[in-house]
């Protein structure tokens, strides 16, 4: 079902809607019309953060295999300088975000839903934000696609939209790629990091959609913006002019979660990724906008990620606003530098208040997929109430799901089943959860669900290596077994031939030496006895 | 009459035979239920089950000889699994057998004490010790499945179970608090 274009969903108050947009506009199943809370944070612009003291960064910020630090306590390290090895093809290395020394390398507290510990470095700053060596192509129309890649990777890259996986590997697809979306949807309540960073960077961000371009031949580019930014759209369009990319800027409805990689390749292209498979499996690719300045950054003028645009927001916030903050700042400080908080705040989150998750404490860093810190005030959690199968949940559902089917499997602990309802397909927008009448926190299960069966995986695996190592121990003792009652066979054998060669002397010699022996033994014995007894 | 009896009872043997060939042909090597059972079982070995390890209980369970709720290591995930596929219902832990526990163990020799003796090497089932005689033994800490079965073989009790780090990567989420059932006070 094609959407007439000047959105009779759209914004009424915004005409974002260029009648030149050639492109027919789609929509996906389900979604909401959620209260945006973005003004709060868009009347300032962004702030760079000051320097601090102390950064923290963790080892691990992507998804993937682990890189490998090598770095050790009292190094100096210069801006831009690499602190990991990425270890894998899906890895990704970090970098230093200012000159300093060395100060740890151990585990530290980090921002993850499980509140648990992992491995950090971390910096004492000097000040000073000297750079060590850089490497850039500014000229990157004539370098090799292989070469840039590479330095894509090298420059530690990954998604910024939240999901924070290598952008490299996605640069990568391995098949010849038709179009390339930028997404600068940002459906999510509260976070106005893109927008900011899409009104005052246009230009470096269709630079390094161009370079995008450039390494993957994409034949089409599409920016596709929710129209309540109309900013955002007016510089995107005005920077695409000026440069040499032939790009077009969509305007599309703001429903939540149009910034879904799914649901915006839908809303622009109509067509679906299945299940199973990627968007370059359909010929395309799909990145963030903060993910093209990145790569700007690191392809024009050989900075690797080491510093982000975040949202610090909330109604518990004094003054909330966005900040250009580097990679491991303390999220208290960028808190403290935004006003404070205000009273009442009942809850901390990283991310937006749908797909975000809760923090424990303010005392652990940003980190490279941190788009978002959101105090929030008013927290209401009712009760849950049984599913009266009202159907809600199915009709919000973008993923195409049964939400109440994957509740019931993922209570009864049912994982088989649940995966037959598509489980990993769900996005865990929260949707269902938000239209449930009976406050059912759905996506917690969905989550527990997942990570259970990811358990149950690695446990199989286990349990088969402790198998085979169990029957390769039972043969061992088989065969020792064996070789010893071997062994005893020969030795009787052995035996048997001997007497045949000693005369009958010899043996009544050897009879008496044994009866000798058995004698003193005894003797011996009844000493040992009488100690005893005495 | 006669044509019938005798067209009836050629069929019988003609098919009869192909029975007979397609056994013949199609014959499944092992036990495919003990297998299914035994892939479900955590493979511990460590005999809580009260057989000698995780194949003879599956052997056991198969036989209708053992109920399907006696592995503590396994849990709750194991029997609604075992349920699963022997379509019985799931029944709670025998509790007789030991309880389970999500926190996992595993054995540490302490170094300074092991007079290497090689005696836990032998108790282990899955070979998870290395060592040689009079030499320090220690334990591969990835192989190891806590089965606990070399701790008391050790003469000079230098073995001990410790809770495995729980890794980030591995971290759960918990079980959601159940929705409450409405529940009506009756007052008189
Ligand atoms: S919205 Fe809630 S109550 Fe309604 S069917 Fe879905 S889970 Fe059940
Ligand atoms: S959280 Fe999952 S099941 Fe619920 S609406 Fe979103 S995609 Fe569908
Ligand atoms: S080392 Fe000990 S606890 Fe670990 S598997 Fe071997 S016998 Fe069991």
């Amino acid at each position: 079902m094609a959407l007439a274009i000047p959105g009779t969903t759209g914004n009424p108050d915004t005409n974002c809607y260029d009648m030149s947009q050639s492109i027919q506009l789609h929509t996906f199943h389900g979604g909401l019309k959620l209260d945006g809370h973005k003004a709060i944070s868009t009347s300032h612009p962004i702030k760079t953060a000051e320097l601090p003291a102390t950064l923290l960064l963790p080892v691990q910020q992507h998804i993937g295999q682990p890189a490998d630090v090598i770095v050790k306590p009292g190094e100096q390290v210069f801006k831009g300088q690499k602190l990991t090895r990425a270890s894998d093809y899906i890895s990704a290395p970090i970098h230093a975000p200012t000159s300093g020394i060395i100060s740890a390398v151990e585990e530290r507290l980090v921002p993850h839903p499980s509140g648990l510990k992992a491995l950090c470095i971390e910096i004492q700053t000097d000040g000073k934000d000297k750079w060590g060596e850089k490497v850039s192509y500014p000229d990157f129309r004539n370098t090799d696609i292989v070469t840039l890649r590479n330095h894509i990777r090298e420059s530690g890259i990954v998604g910024l939209g939240g999901a924070a996986f290598p952008t490299s590997v996605k640069l990568n697809p391995g098949r010849s790629i038709d179009t390339l979306i930028l997404n600068g949807a940002e459906c999510e309540p509260y976070i106005t990091c893109d927008d900011m960073l899409m009104r005052e960077h246009a230009a470096d961000i269709v630079e390094g959609m161009a370079i995008m371009q450039f390494m993957l031949s994409a034949e089409q580019c599409i920016i596709g913006i929710e129209d309540n930014k109309p900013e955002a759209i007016a510089a995107m369009r005005a920077a695409v002019k000026e440069s040499e990319l032939a790009a077009e800027v969509v305007a599309i409805p703001t429903i939540y979660p149009t910034g879904g990689e799914k649901q915006l390749i839908k809303i622009l292209t109509n067509q679906e990724v299945p299940g199973d498979s990627l968007p370059a499996d359909i010929g395309i690719v799909c990145q963030n906008v903060g993910t093209a300045k990145a790569v700007y950054d690191a392809v024009i003028h050989g900075q690797p990620l080491i510093d982000r645009v975040i949202t610090v927001t909330g109604e518990g916030i004094a003054q909330p606003q966005n900040f250009l903050a580097l990679i491991g700042t303390s999220m208290a400080e960028l808190v403290a530098q935004a006003g404070g908080y205000k009273p009442g705040v009942k809850r901390l989150i990283m991310g937006g208040s749908m797909m975000g998750f809760a923090l424990a404490t303010d005392e652990i860093p940003i980190i490279k997929a941190s788009n978002c810190i959101l105090a929030l005030t008013e927290v209401e959690q009712p009760p849950a109430q049984p599913c009266i199968r009202c159907g809600k949940c199915e009709q919000v559902c973008p993923a195409l799901l049964l939400p109440q089917q994957l509740f019931w499997y993922a209570q009864a602990k049912d994982f088989d089943k649940i995966q037959d309802y598509h489980l990993f397909d769900c996005i865990e927008c929260g949707c269902c959860a938000e239209v449930c009448p009976s406050h059912i926190p759905l996506v917690q299960y969905y989550r527990f669900a997942k990570t259970e069966i990811w358990n149950q995986e690695r446990e199989k695996v286990k349990s088969d290596i402790a198998r085979e190592r169990h029957i390769f121990h039972e043969e061992r003792l088989e065969r020792l077994k064996k070789e010893k009652a071997e062994r005893l066979a020969k030795k009787k054998a052995a035996l048997k031939n001997r007497p045949k060669v000693g005369d009958a002397e010899a043996k009544k010699s050897e009879i008496e030496a044994a009866l000798a022996r058995v004698k003193a033994k005894k003797e011996k014995q009844t000493t040992t006895q009488k100690n005893i007894e005495r | 009459m006669i044509i019938a009896i005798l067209s009836i009872s050629l069929l019988a043997t003609l098919f009869g035979l192909l029975l007979g060939v397609a056994a013949q042909r199609f014959k499944v090597e092992g036990d495919p239920i003990v297998d299914q059972i035994d892939a479900l079982l955590p493979q511990t070995q460590c005999g809580q089950c009260t057989f000698p390890g995780c194949r003879p209980y599956a052997e056991a369970m198969a036989a209708g000889e053992a109920d399907i709720n006696q592995c503590p290591p396994g849990g709750e995930a194991t029997i609604l699994a075992l349920a699963d596929l022997l379509g019985v219902d799931p029944k709670p832990l025998n509790e007789e057998h030991g309880e389970h526990s999500d926190v996992k163990e595993v054995a540490v020799v302490i170094e300074e004490y092991c007079i290497g003796c090689t005696l836990c090497i032998q108790a282990c089932p899955v070979d998870a010790i290395l060592g040689a005689a009079k030499q320090m033994h220690t334990i591969i800490e990835s192989e190891c499945t806590g089965c606990e079965l070399c701790v008391d073989p050790c003469p000079v009790s230098c073995i001990e179970m410790v809770p495995l780090k729980q890794r980030i990567e591995e971290w759960r989420w918990p079980y959601p608090e159940q929705p409450a059932i409405q529940t009506r006070t009756v007052t008189t």
